[in-house]
């Protein structure tokens, strides 16, 4: 079976002004979220305190916020989580400080409720722990991306770089975005996500580089973008087949996966969507605006001196 | 013309004999777990067969059925058919075996002997699939600081008594231990002892009109030095503590500067856990000050020079000597029981507190000596609309007894209820914290959850891989029932890599898989494609195979590479869940390279290779 039977020969390049616009548009209205609403960070980096329980029965929030107000615990966020029957309570930083009590309040609350309640999960991140994790999340994704900057321009050249690692801030800022925008809770597991997001999208861009390298060695008449487009057209097939396998397992791990994994799996499922995009028209067109072409690619010619240098 | 699409045969056999490896070391993970009864030594020395043979013969008179009983790594396992008589001997084994041995609740796999045999083991699952605790600990550095000036402290007042130099005052100032002396020359004597008694202490003197100052620092080194010492003594309590507790193989460990994590699987009840683990209950032992009145020092607020005004347990204030004779870490042991009808702490010290003590209660005889009972705690409060967290010192005198003998090394403590006694005891057993520590993250997930995480990680993965079988099948006919080989073959061989890593596997880390699969697909995607471009070039079919896996090889690489480096700065900067993405991210990059390369070149040679072929069924 075969989607593409023929070679196509779309002409994405001639429609890079429109995608230009697509993308800017998409990063602004990221921008506009993460500076509106800001991503809603959870416990890990704000710290915190969050207690999942499980009750034979449906549970009943409404008594769950009371019971927890008449017991002190005023500012906790009680949902349920999975099933009607899993309930989460969380807690901001300032009344997690002393973690351990505030668990044991909590579970006598519930426990007054229904004695059957049992305790599944709790998660509890003091304030300095959450700041250094949110440091670490920040630090980590700067330096793949900085890493992978250095690793393109070895292999390739610092034009392919630039679009590259374009590409994936690209990618990695409308991923934000969406999680800002519908102000998905945004943790330790999200962040992983954008971090396989970022070898993701490089991966697709580096294939469709490494076609246009091959190609602009090879047919030396045509002009650059020309090479461009039909490096582009070659390696379509693959890219919609990788991006669809990849989708359809991402699917399995977002329906089945759990609770535990959603917010994991939606992420990798934009950054997905927006990296087999951003391949296409991001990456390229960027080299493209730096005027990348065949001479780049030449080994570098020897140095006048070097040779003066021979006896 | 040579002949294409053939391996030699040591490439075959490496394929070969890779697989077999992998099936090998993956093979324990088919059999599941059974609830079992770990017993161990407090002191985790090995134990031996005897032990085994004893355990044996105490479930056999109980009519409590097991399924093995064998040594693991000197310690006993018992394997149980249920969770019902696994609880039943637990409790029947900690009678029989009494205090030295640690019982606990585990899951043991049942991997049949010969494989155990063989050292081989099934991976180990992650806190967030099998359910425990996780604590992580800070160290208060400052307070290990404060320690060891207060010991400076006592320790120059008693130097200047023995020398007969006459002191105003000494007492310390933020980090610096100051003393006031009367003249230059006292000043210099004082400086000289000082510098004789440890000379890396950093040493400064000033002298004004009528005071004549010595100020000593610690070096950075002596520091340092401190700190690793509380964060050392401290691991070393948190595991006795944790022994206690009695927990199949725990986790306690350095993090870090001033961190220690605390990793207890299997374990339910996280409150219990932090009373025992984070207790910070101490002694300390000092001589009553008998030449000033308690009640007037209270009225006036302030302790006369040389002594702290204390409170007993009904509220009536005491006077006790600043010198601490000896503190709770000086303690070898500890056990409580009664004397004459009251709750006791039965105490022995070790060889120095025993000096100390036999030459104080030698020269203060019928003096008073106090226990002073000292409890750290941490509590939030508002300073200048922030919240900040402080370490309250919670101070009480126990009891004050009169020195009626000389006593060293074993002696008791009486003035606590029986409750308290035996907590004592057991802290002090388990030796005192050096430093106070307080929670800075905690991590439970209870055994339900845990099983459910498991099961739905296994249906993603399950569901996933089927998907993505069927769709290459039906794409690339052979050659994608070729490439759904060597994704079954990559599974293999990461659970193969993880169970001789004895890597954890946490629900991250089965993300992680799930993700490989569908990048390990990428790499086929790209071979294949690249043959059938070559296939409508009009290549001939073995042309097209060469030529397809050789020149997909670079982008392959790259794009392989590439994803590695985001997973190793994942792990460099990740803590624990996203370690375990990180790991099996990287495992499955490198298995699945060896297994899409290597792996279906072999395959499609044996059935392409070396022979005419007209078409190809891609």
């Amino acid at each position: 079976m075969e989607f593409l039977s023929k070679t196509t020969h779309i002409d994405f390049l001639g429609k890079r002004r429109l995608a230009m616009i697509l993308s800017g548009v998409l990063i602004l209205l990221s921008l506009a979220a993460l500076a509106g609403r800001g991503l809603n960070f959870g416990i890990e980096f704000t710290g915190g305190v969050v207690i999942e329980a499980g009750f034979p029965g449906a549970a009943d929030l409404t008594a769950i916020r009371s019971g927890l107000e008449e017991a002190g615990i005023p500012k906790a966020v009680v949902q349920n989580f999975g099933s009607s029957r899993d309930v989460v309570i969380q807690l901001e930083a300032e009344d997690s400080a002393v973690g351990g009590d505030i668990r044991d309040q909590v579970m006598a609350v519930l426990r007054d409720l229904d004695g059957e309640v049992t305790l599944r999960r709790v998660e509890f991140v003091g304030p300095q722990v959450g700041e250094e994790l949110a440091e670490a999340g920040g630090l980590a994704t700067l330096f793949a991306l900085l890493m992978i900057l250095a690793y393109v321009a070895f292999r390739f050249q610092w034009k392919f770089a630039v679009g590259a690692v374009a590409a994936l801030v690209h990618d990695v800022i409308i991923t934000l975005g969406f999680f800002a925008a519908l102000h998905l809770p945004f943790d330790l597991a999200v962040l992983a996500a954008i971090l396989a997001v970022i070898g993701y999208s490089l991966n697709d861009t580096i294939v469709v580089f490494d076609r246009i390298r091959e190609n602009l060695l090879r047919i030396r008449k045509a002009d650059t973008v020309e090479v461009m487009n039909q490096s582009m057209n070659q390696m379509l097939a693959r890219t919609l087949m990788t991006s669809g396998t990849t989708m359809l397992v991402l699917l399995a791990l977002f329906i089945f996966g759990g609770e535990a994994i959603h917010g994991f799996s939606v992420a990798l499922i934009v950054g997905v969507a927006v990296g087999t995009y951003s391949s296409i028209f991001v990456a390229s067109p960027t080299a493209l605006a730096l005027d990348v072409s065949a001479t780049d690619l030449m080994p570098p010619q020897k140095e006048e001196s070097e040779v003066d240098a021979l006896p | 013309m040579t002949v294409l699409n053939r391996y030699p045969t040591w490439k075959n056999l490496l394929v070969v004999a890779v697989l077999l490896i992998g099936l090998v070391f993956a093979l324990p993970n088919v059999f599941g777990d059974d609830p079992a009864v770990q017993i161990s030594l407090e002191t985790t020395q090995p134990l031996d067969d005897v032990t085994v043979v004893r355990v044996e013969g105490v479930l056999q008179q109980a009519e409590i059925p097991h399924e093995a009983a064998y040594l693991h790594e000197g310690r006993v396992l018992v394997r149980f058919q249920n969770v019902e008589q696994q609880l039943k001997a637990v409790d029947l084994l900690r009678e029989d075996l009494g205090p030295g041995y640690v019982v606990a609740l585990t899951l043991a796999p049942r991997t049949p002997g010969w494989l155990r045999a063989l050292g081989l083991r099934p991976m180990s699952l992650g806190l967030d699939l099998r359910g425990g605790v996780y604590f992580l600990y800070e160290v208060d550095m400052e307070a290990a600081i404060n320690q060891a000036l207060d010991r400076y402290e006592s320790d120059f007042r008693s130097m200047l008594r023995e020398e007969r130099i006459r002191y105003a005052s000494v007492r310390h100032d933020g980090r610096d231990v100051v003393m006031v002396l009367r003249s230059q020359e006292d000043m210099s004597a004082a400086e000289a002892l000082v510098r004789d008694a440890d000379p890396d202490l950093v040493v400064q003197t000033s002298a004004t009109a009528n005071e004549y100052q010595v100020r000593v620092r610690l070096s950075e080194d002596q520091i340092r030095q401190r700190q690793d010492f509380a964060i050392q003594q401290n691991t070393v309590t948190l595991r006795n503590r944790v022994n206690e507790l009695g927990v199949a193989e725990p986790v306690v460990q350095r993090q870090g500067v001033d961190r220690i994590v605390v990793q207890l699987p299997g374990v339910q009840d996280p409150a219990q856990a932090e009373r025992v683990l984070g207790a910070t209950a101490t002694l300390e032992f000092r001589l009553v000050d008998e030449n000033n009145n308690p009640f007037e020092a209270k009225s006036r607020g302030r302790a006369p020079l040389g002594s702290k005004l204390y409170q007993r347990r009904d509220g009536t204030p005491v006077l006790l000597k600043r010198d601490i004779i000896v503190s709770g870490d000086q303690l070898t042991d500890a056990s409580a029981g009664f004397s004459e009808g009251q709750p006791a702490v039965f105490v022995d010290l070790d060889a120095k507190g025993a000096r100390k003590m036999g030459e104080t209660t030698r020269q203060n005889l019928n003096k008073g000596m106090a226990v002073v009972f000292i409890e750290q705690k941490r509590e939030s409060v508002e300073r200048g609309g922030e919240t900040v967290e402080v370490t309250k010192v919670e101070e009480e005198v126990i009891s004050v007894a009169t020195i009626r003998g000389v006593f060293s090394s074993s002696f008791m403590i009486t003035g606590l209820d029986p409750v308290e006694a035996r907590d004592l005891a057991l802290l002090l057993r388990a030796g005192s914290l050096a430093a106070p520590i307080y929670k800075v993250e905690e991590r439970t997930i209870g055994p339900s959850l845990g099983q459910d995480n498991i099961d739905k990680g296994m249906l993603a993965v399950v569901i996933g891989f089927v998907l993505v079988v069927v769709f290459m099948a039906i794409y690339y006919r052979v050659f994608g029932l070729v490439a759904n080989l060597a994704l079954l073959a990559n599974l293999v061989l990461i659970i193969a890599l993880l169970s001789m890593l004895q890597a954890s596997l946490t629900l991250p880390g089965i993300a992680g898989i799930v993700l490989t699969t569908g990048m390990a697909v990428d790499a086929n995607v790209l071979i294949f494609e690249r043959i059938r471009e070559e296939l409508k070039n009009g290549n001939s079919p073995q042309a097209s195979i060469q030529a397809g896996y050789e020149k997909a090889f670079s982008s392959i690489a790259d794009a392989n590479i590439t994803t590695l480096i985001a997973a190793i700065v994942l792990f460099t900067f990740g803590t624990g869940p996203i370690r375990g993405f990180a790991v099996t991210l990287s495992l499955g990059i490198l298995t699945s390279m060896f297994t899409a390369i290597v792996g279906t070149r072999a395959v499609v040679n044996l059935i392409y290779g070396a022979r005419r072929v007209k078409r190809l069924a891609i």
